[in-house]
């Protein structure tokens, strides 16, 4: 693939990975869209937009393509929103491998039908040898909040009961993993999946759910500070509640990783009222992404804007938004 | 009044201050003035003690203050001015002038002599638990706000009885305006839950009977139980779970003697008024093991309170008396949480009606052969200032956040420091909130508007957030300078006095190159450092996990020296390919010169394994193997390549030795000894070389490897006659961090 602005090689490119498998909404330079669902009164538009970069660009259970899709999807999705329609941008390194791209392609293809999603306008710009690293992809969604929804941290009230969907870590282990100078189990797979279906089936069945996050880089410890400072409430997890894959455990503790700041590409942290955190666990675990859904902790009225964990041993630890990565603090 | 300069010539004015509020000082100078026949008054006011005096013989007036003060009374500076004064007939005590004179409020200090005396003697306070003079009893620990007067004390709601009241009255009396006076008929009493008819016979029959008794303090709850009992040791580790973290210990001197061997130095210790901690090496009569599994020195401290007196001489044993509180958590203090948190772990708790408003943890202190070193600095201790070295009198005032683990914050103002109670852990919630409590409280207690704040470099220790926080301007501050300006800072080392050499070894601060630093040889002052000489670094496999398994370090120290298959047969049962990928790619394993985890993969490789259960375990033992190494043995040290004009001190010949002694079978005593001999001698003699070389003035040794009194024996041996400037006031570890991190903080605003 050769590096150049919009000569043939380009066209024919686009014609054949790209355009094949999207459905742009109109043959102009831009989407056209209608649905009934914004013109409902009270309706909302959400709209986001988000750009991704992984080493490596294919890991185990996905690719920077699947990403891409479900990161946006998801980031409509936690704020109550119906998705509809993706842009995608990709920034290709010269020389990236064509067949690479197709596969990418072709899973974001899947990943938007399974979310329900029309990929409707998009754009490619090839650079030279070092200025991107393979790809990088950029997609923006728009989606429709129904009147009445208000999802935001702001509505979390001291109470309130924090449930996870499925297990931490799963997606920054794989990644780990996938670098390939790591001895690591390859049975981690990423986590990565679109959560707008389990989102609404958790609000048909807890409609009074407060909060969203998808708890992506900074994992779930970074979502939950988040919300606690948003919210000015305080939040306390339970450290045997957590859900996580015994294999993520054993090579975290190796690692001396903490997964609560792993990534995750599928998993999102949700508030409800205490009332309705039974209905809220079994609509996510009537779904396939929420299978392991799980009560996890609760939000208090103590230490507004923290979050503490309630270890095996009976004390707390706070859970802090770290400023980089994880680096040592014991002297 | 014919001779008016006569009369000039014997009017004076004398401002003392330093800790001379509450402790008896006025009614000392009226005894004093009287004794040597001399008019005027003495007052407190916002600086300390004024004292107008018309007096014959002012030259031995002035000795006499300073040589015959109270005995809680720390004299700092006495100013003396002649002034035009009329001859008055006597000598007067006068109330404070205005609310808020009175500025200090003096440390809580152990029961003195006097009152020992009165509690065991027949009188209305004989047996009482509460009994306290002018010359002791509690003064931080109950005080909500300044001025300290009982109003503003947790003594404020028992009304002084008659007689109670007329002690606090007369100037002769000890108790003249002692604020927490009490006696049975108007003072605090003690209770029991279960509840008993007589709270101390019950708490004594239940300790000799091997129960676990929680005892309320001046600080803080207690945890009691029987110490020459193993099983009641045993039970209270289980319930605690606390598996090997030794436990303080009281018992009377006598006592004490019969299990230890007490120096002078450390006898004057344990009997200082702050009645600290004090590490002492067993002797005699053996305790259970269990106490302190694998050590040879035990922590002991005095009675301090007179219900300690009262339980210690009916109980005829001594006891153990570890800090009340949940694995983790600050001492407990107030009843109610006693009974939620300490119920299971004791079988009956001993409370009382007196209110701790701060909490205080006991003092840590050792003394060794070059003087005292204090390992955390708490009741007894705080709030007493130091004073700033020449060169700061006129410095903007600022507070320093200290560290994340062993936080304590300080204060600068008028020339003096005040360095906080060790505050603890911020990562646990209760800690944290005791820290922004005690940042308010200190600030508010000493009317402190500072100009600009300090903080350690790294921007996660939540005591950096705190510090950006404020919306001051914030100095931050390398961690291991601000551990060579807290030497030099109690040294009064003055701004002016010219760089040193610091050897500096610690566990580990981050340093603005993204590496870890922790055992260097440092040139600076307070403003300015250079990195001279560090040991070579390795990786931290696993970050702070490296910090609680030793045996990771020793993993990255053999591998680097390319003793692989010395890794493998040492660290078999180890993960060792999975970390060796982690280190080479980087995924949490920076690189660091810690010397703590030197010692910690030196440990490991004589047979620490597993994780540590406390911090510092595994160099605690290292240190206890070498101080056991046979004299015949004990000779020769690992060598460590010492670039004395700069740079890395490899340790890789270290690693070779240290595996051929191993398989020659040499004994971990002898090997740990080498150890502690090479390292103390590679840095001593670098730090050497720069102040031979004129580079430095003197070397300044601080970090929390300087905890271990064997290293700083072998460092102060190899450095020779250099001259050395040594942590004796406050902790070497990050307790003192705080205070250098003032220091270099208004140093770098001054010179802007
Ligand atoms: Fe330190
Ligand atoms: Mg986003
Ligand atoms: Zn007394
Ligand atoms: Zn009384």
């Amino acid at each position: 693939l050769a590096h150049g602005g919009g000569g043939k090689a380009m066209r024919d490119l686009i014609d054949d990975v790209f355009t094949s498998v999207f459905q742009p909404a109109s043959m102009e330079d831009q989407a056209r869209l209608t649905s009934t669902a914004l013109t409902e009164p009270g309706a909302q538009l959400a709209f986001t937009t988000d750009s991704f970069v992984v080493d490596p660009v294919e890991f185990p259970g996905g690719d920077i393509g699947k990403i891409a899709v479900c990161g946006t999807v998801n980031d409509l999705a936690v704020g109550g929103a119906k998705p509809l329609w993706l842009s995608a941008a990709f920034i290709i390194e010269e020389g990236c491998d064509v067949a690479l791209l197709r596969r990418i392609v072709a899973s974001m293809a899947t990943e938007a039908d399974k979310a329900g999603v029309r990929i409707v306008t998009g754009d490619t710009k090839v650079v030279g040898r070092g200025s991107a690293d393979k790809v990088f992809v950029t997609t923006s969604g728009v989606g429709v909040i129904p009147a009445g929804r208000n999802l935001a941290a702001d509505q979390v009230r001291p109470g309130d009961v924090a449930i996870v969907n499925g297990v931490l870590g799963d997606h920054g282990a794989a990644i780990l993993a996938a670098r390939g100078d790591m001895a690591l189990s390859s049975d981690i797979e990423s986590d990565c999946a679109g959560l707008g279906h389990l989102m609404e089936a958790v609000i048909d069945a807890a409609p009074n759910v407060r909060a969203a996050r998808d708890a992506t880089r900074g994992g779930v410890a970074s979502a939950l500070n988040e919300i606690a400072q948003t919210a000015k409430c305080g939040i306390v997890i339970d450290e045997d509640s957590l859900p996580l894959r015994p294999e993520v455990k054993g090579v975290c503790e190796i690692l001396g990783l903490d997964p609560l700041y792993l990534a995750n590409e599928g998993t999102l942290v949700l508030f409800v009222p205490p009332h309705e955190a039974d209905a809220a666990v079994a609509a996510m675990r009537s779904t396939p992404e929420g299978r392991n859904a799980q009560i996890i902790g609760t939000a208090v009225s103590d230490h507004p804007g923290t979050v503490t964990m309630r270890t095996r041993f009976g004390g707390g630890r706070i859970v802090d938004m770290l400023v980089g990565e994880q680096l040592p603090r014991i002297c | 009044f014919s001779d008016h300069s006569n009369l000039m010539s014997f009017g004076f004015t004398i401002r003392i201050r330093g800790q001379v509020q509450g402790v008896g000082f006025r009614p000392f100078v009226y005894q004093l003035a009287l004794d040597f026949g001399a008019a005027g008054t003495v007052q407190n006011d916002a600086e300390g003690v004024l004292i107008y005096i018309y007096c014959k013989e002012i030259d031995a007036f002035l000795r006499a203050l300073e040589t015959r003060c109270p005995p809680l009374a720390q004299i700092d500076t006495i100013e003396t001015h002649p002034i035009d004064m009329k001859h008055f007939t006597g000598f007067e005590i006068l109330e404070s002038g205005n609310a808020g004179a009175e500025t200090r409020v003096t440390p809580d200090a152990a029961t003195c002599v006097d009152c020992v005396d009165e509690i065991t003697t027949d009188g209305r306070r004989r047996g009482y638990a509460f009994t306290n003079c002018t010359n002791c009893g509690p003064r931080f620990t109950i005080l909500k706000n300044l001025p300290y007067d009982r109003a503003k004390t947790s003594m404020a709601h028992f009304e002084m009885c008659p007689a109670c009241a007329a002690e606090y009255a007369d100037p002769s009396d000890r108790r003249f305006h002692a604020q927490p006076i009490a006696c049975p008929n108007c003072g605090p009493k003690l209770a029991m839950s279960p509840a008993s008819d007589d709270p101390l016979r019950d708490a004594v029959r239940r300790l000799r009977a091997g129960e676990i008794v929680a005892i309320k303090g001046l600080g803080g709850f207690h945890i009691a139980c029987d110490a020459t009992n193993a099983d009641a040791v045993a039970k209270l580790r289980e319930r605690k779970r606390r598996p090997t973290k030794p436990f303080a210990l009281m018992g009377s001197l006598s006592c004490i003697r019969r299990y230890a061997s007490v120096s002078p130095d450390e006898t004057a210790r344990l009997q200082d008024p702050a009645a600290p901690i004090v590490l002492l090496h067993s002797e005699g009569t053996a305790l259970p093991e269990s106490i302190a599994p694998g050590f040879h020195e035990l922590g002991w401290m005095l009675p301090y309170t007179p219900l300690h007196h009262l339980l210690l001489r009916d109980v005829g044993r001594p006891l153990v008396m570890t800090s009340g509180n949940l694995s983790g958590e600050p001492q407990v203090i107030g009843n109610e949480e006693a009974a939620q948190k300490l119920g299971d772990i004791a079988d009956a708790i001993l409370l009382h009606d007196r209110d701790i408003v701060r909490r205080l943890d006991d003092s840590v202190e050792r003394e060794t052969a070059h003087g005292p070193m204090i390992l955390r600095r708490a009741r007894g201790r705080v709030p007493g200032t130091l004073q700033l070295p020449p060169g700061f009198e006129d410095a903007p005032d600022v507070v320093a956040y200290g560290a994340h683990l062993k936080s304590a914050i300080c204060l600068t103002k008028n020339g003096q420091a005040l360095l906080s109670h060790h505050l603890g852990d911020l990562d646990d919630p209760l800690t944290w909130d005791e820290f922004v409590k005690a940042d308010a409280d200190y600030a508010a207690l000493f009317d402190h508007a500072p100009e600009a704040v300090a903080c350690d470099l790294h921007p996660d220790y939540r005591s950096s957030r705190h510090a950006s926080d404020t919306g001051l301007p914030c100095i931050e501050v390398q961690h291991h300078h601000a551990h060579l300006a807290s030497c030099l800072a109690e040294n009064m080392w003055p701004r002016d006095g010219g760089r040193v050499a610091g050897i500096i070894l610690d566990g580990l601060g981050l340093c603005d190159d993204g590496t870890v630093w922790g055992g260097e040889v440092l040139i600076g002052d307070y403003q300015e450092f250079e990195r001279y000489a560090w040991l070579d670094q390795a990786h931290l496999p696993g970050g702070d996990a490296a910090n609680r398994e030793p045996w990771r370090n020793l993993l990255a120290r053999l591998l680097k020296a390319d003793l692989d298959p010395a890794a493998h047969d040492v660290l078999a049962d180890k993960p060792i390919g999975l970390l060796q990928q982690a280190m080479d790619a980087g995924v949490n394993a920076p690189l660091s010169s810690s010397a703590g985890r030197l010692f910690d993969a030196m440990a490991a490789a004589l047979g620490f394994d597993g994780a540590q259960s406390f911090e510092g375990e595994a160099a605690m033992q290292l240190e206890a193997w070498a101080r056991k190494a046979p004299a015949q043995e004990a000779g020769g040290s690992y060598g460590l390549r010492v670039p004395l004009e700069g740079g890395a001190i490899i340790d890789t010949d270290l690693w070779a030795e240290v595996m051929h002694d191993r398989d020659a079978g040499v004994s971990i005593e002898a090997m740990a000894m080498r150890f502690h001999t090479g390292v103390a001698q590679s840095f001593a003699a670098v730090a050497r070389h720069v102040v031979k070389t004129g580079r430095a003035q003197a070397v300044a040794l601080s970090g929390g490897c300087f905890q271990n009194a064997l290293l700083l024996d072998l460092m102060i041996e190899a450095l020779g006659d250099v001259p050395v400037l040594l942590q004796t006031k406050v902790p070497a570890n990050d307790g003192g961090l705080a205070l250098g991190q003032a220091l270099v903080a208004m140093a770098r605003l001054e010179a802007k």
